[in-house]
């Protein structure tokens, strides 16, 4: 396309382009494909897999708010047999790299999912979801403290034949404290970010609007948060990223790059247009063709490089 | 896809009716919808789901909606010339059966809107329809006409101020009277319970639901409802691609 080198590397990962879907906004691809061809993204990212089949939260599970919404799925999956025997198979035909976002309650379901998932061969990546905010037991505690982080990324890591991105949680103070202890714990690369944690209240029923009172925010208005995260990690942590949080558009994907993301994944905006993923890659492209960048790679950090 | 807006009105209290045409010709049934997004800007990120009322032809539809937010008010601003960006018609539809004779079609409120393509392709294929429709009040009927234009018609209101006094469930037994081979229901959930109950085991139907949608396309499990499988294991469902119309023994109401 257009001349442009869009090719980036992640973890021992080669990708033609540094677009991929966010996990959670893109289920395992099937409906997807029915909008445009899934061969044209960089990569597939499929919704988080537990070890056994989770029906997910009560309704109502979604709101809108101010240039974003709220969540609270409460990963609805149909477990990781289920997800390695019937999801990920058909994948393959699109000959793009596959990142399967996993999910826990304990360190041994995840130890357990991963090691089922090495024995697959439809994938290429794990991306290990310490971070969701929407189910009591799991997900986000595992992500807020850097000593719970680095075990289970370290268990994980002893099991898992292929490369570990570990997916960072906003919701926490110290964001650079929690990539320190994940990266030591030998993390081959960061997604960041998950949702953070937030609330609508209906006014008139005087209750909150979603069953599980708190959801998980995302879209444009969280982009910010998530552009400021990632240059303080980058700068202070030496993995490659994959950078997501409200990305819309190809320029919103610029920002991300050099901001120091080797990547970007975009969630939301799948729902605002079906083709978000290769429209954001097509106005990325032409951004580059625009401004004579050779290389998308060039922009990676550029943001953050001392001098001219 | 950009559809551009014929015109806009209000037809009842707070519900206006929007006729609008699609740049290229698109595949319908009755009971899908449209998922509109009310703004191009960054501010309504989600769109609304509205079900197809009418179909004049492959391009030229209308939906019926009543005021409820933001997203609506921002929605009725808009008039002819505007364009709007529209996916769909989504989802399934109501299934129509060779060799039905006579269906029911129950409605509440805003449930209405979809039953009127619905009696419009039963009267093509010489079905008899039945509409029982239902409002709080006389200032919210609405497309009674149109669906007379297909069949029988009753109007019940829950404070008598038009037709009888009362809710469609009221008027359900006398609606059997003259057996119907089918019903199909549309509402809000108290009126889809009690039509379910009601009807359980002595008509089989169909069901159209409402939930919250993220997506719309399938892919982020926001609009899901409780269904029951033919072996009875209960699962959730997604109301956007695996409905909004269920068969009315599937869905359970919580
Ligand atoms: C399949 C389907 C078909 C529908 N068809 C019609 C129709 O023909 N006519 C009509 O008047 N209404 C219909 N609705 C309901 C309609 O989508 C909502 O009234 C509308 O989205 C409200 O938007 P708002 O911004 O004005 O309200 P707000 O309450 O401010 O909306 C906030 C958010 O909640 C969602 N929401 C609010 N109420 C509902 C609801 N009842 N169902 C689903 N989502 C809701 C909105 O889409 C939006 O994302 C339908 C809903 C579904 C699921
Ligand atoms: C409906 C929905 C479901 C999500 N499900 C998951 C999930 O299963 N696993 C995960 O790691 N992140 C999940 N996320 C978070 C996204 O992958 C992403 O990190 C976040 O939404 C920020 O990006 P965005 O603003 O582009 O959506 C979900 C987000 C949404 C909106
Ligand atoms: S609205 Fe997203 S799955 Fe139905």
């Amino acid at each position: 396309m257009s001349g442009v080198d869009l090719s980036v590397e992640l973890a021992g990962l080669r990708l033609k382009n540094p677009v991929m879907p966010a996990s959670g906004c893109f289920a395992f691809g099937r409906e997807m494909s029915r909008w445009y061809d899934l061969s044209r993204l960089g990569a597939i990212v499929v919704k988080a897999t537990t070890l056994e089949p989770r029906s997910g939260n009560p309704v109502p599970r979604v709101a809108e708010t101010p240039a974003g919404m709220l969540n609270a799925i409460g990963l609805q999956n149909p477990g990781v047999d289920r997800v390695i025997a019937e999801e990920l198979p058909h994948l393959r035909q699109y000959g793009v790299p596959v990142i399967v976002n996993v999910a826990g309650s304990t360190v041994e379901e995840y130890v357990e999912v991963a090691r089922r998932l090495s024995d697959s061969p439809d994938l290429e990546a794990l991306e290990l979801n310490i971070s969701c905010p929407n189910v009591k037991c799991g997900g986000m505690h595992f992500g807020t403290d850097p000593r719970t982080a680095a075990e289970v990324v370290g268990a994980v890591k002893r099991v898992s034949r292929y490369p570990v991105f570990v997916k960072l949680s906003p919701n926490v103070t110290d964001i650079v404290a929690l990539a320190r202890a994940v990266a030591d714990a030998g993390a081959d690369g960061l997604s960041m970010i998950n949702t953070l944690l937030g609330m609508r209240i209906d006014v008139e029923r005087r209750r909150p609007v979603l069953a599980t009172e708190a959801g998980g925010l995302s879209g444009p208005a969280i982009k910010p948060i998530a552009v400021r995260m990632i240059y303080e990690v980058s700068r202070a942590v030496s993995l490659p990223i994959i950078g997501m949080g409200g990305i819309v558009s190809g320029e919103d994907a610029v920002e991300f790059l050099m901001a120091g993301a080797s990547a970007v994944a975009v969630g939301t905006a799948n729902f605002v247009k079906p083709t978000a993923c290769v429209d954001v890659l097509e106005e990325l492209a032409a951004w580059c063709r625009d401004r004579g960048v050779r290389a998308v790679r060039e922009l990676v950090g550029a943001a953050g490089r001392m001098g001219p | 896809m950009r559809f551009r807006i014929v015109d806009q009105r209000e037809i009842a209290r707070n519900v206006f009716r929007l006729r609008m045409e699609a740049d290229r010709p698109v595949g319908w049934s009755p009971g899908q919808f449209f998922h509109i997004r009310v703004d191009d800007g960054l501010e309504h990120l989600l769109r609304r789901p509205l079900s197809l009322c009418e179909a004049e032809d492959d391009r030229r539809f209308s939906v019926v909606y009543r005021l409820v937010g933001p997203g609506t008010r921002r929605l009725a601003r808009k008039g002819p010339g505007d364009e709007l960006d529209v996916l769909g018609p989504l989802g399934r539809g109501f299934p129509l059966h060779e060799g039905d004779h006579r269906a029911l079609l129950i409605g509440g409120g805003v449930g209405v809107p979809p039953l009127v393509q619905l009696a419009r392709e039963l009267r093509k294929r010489g079905v008899s329809v039945l509409s029982l429709i239902g409002f709080r009040t006389a200032e919210d009927v609405m497309l009674a006409e149109e669906l007379a234009e297909c069949g029988s018609v009753w109007i019940l209101t829950e404070d008598g101020t038009a037709g009888r006094r009362g809710r469609v469930t009221a008027a359900l037994e006398e609606a059997l009277e003259e057996p119907p081979d089918r019903f199909y229901a549309c509402g809000p959930a108290p009126m889809l319970r009690a039509v379910q109950s009601a009807l359980a085991g002595r008509l089989p139907g169909y069901l159209s639901l409402e939930e919250r949608m993220g997506c719309g396309i399938g892919v982020c499990m926001g609009c899901v409802h409780l269904c029951r499988d033919p072996e009875g294991r209960t699962r959730y469902r997604r109301v956007c691609t695996e409905g909004p119309v269920f068969p009315a023994e599937e869905v359970v109401f919580s």
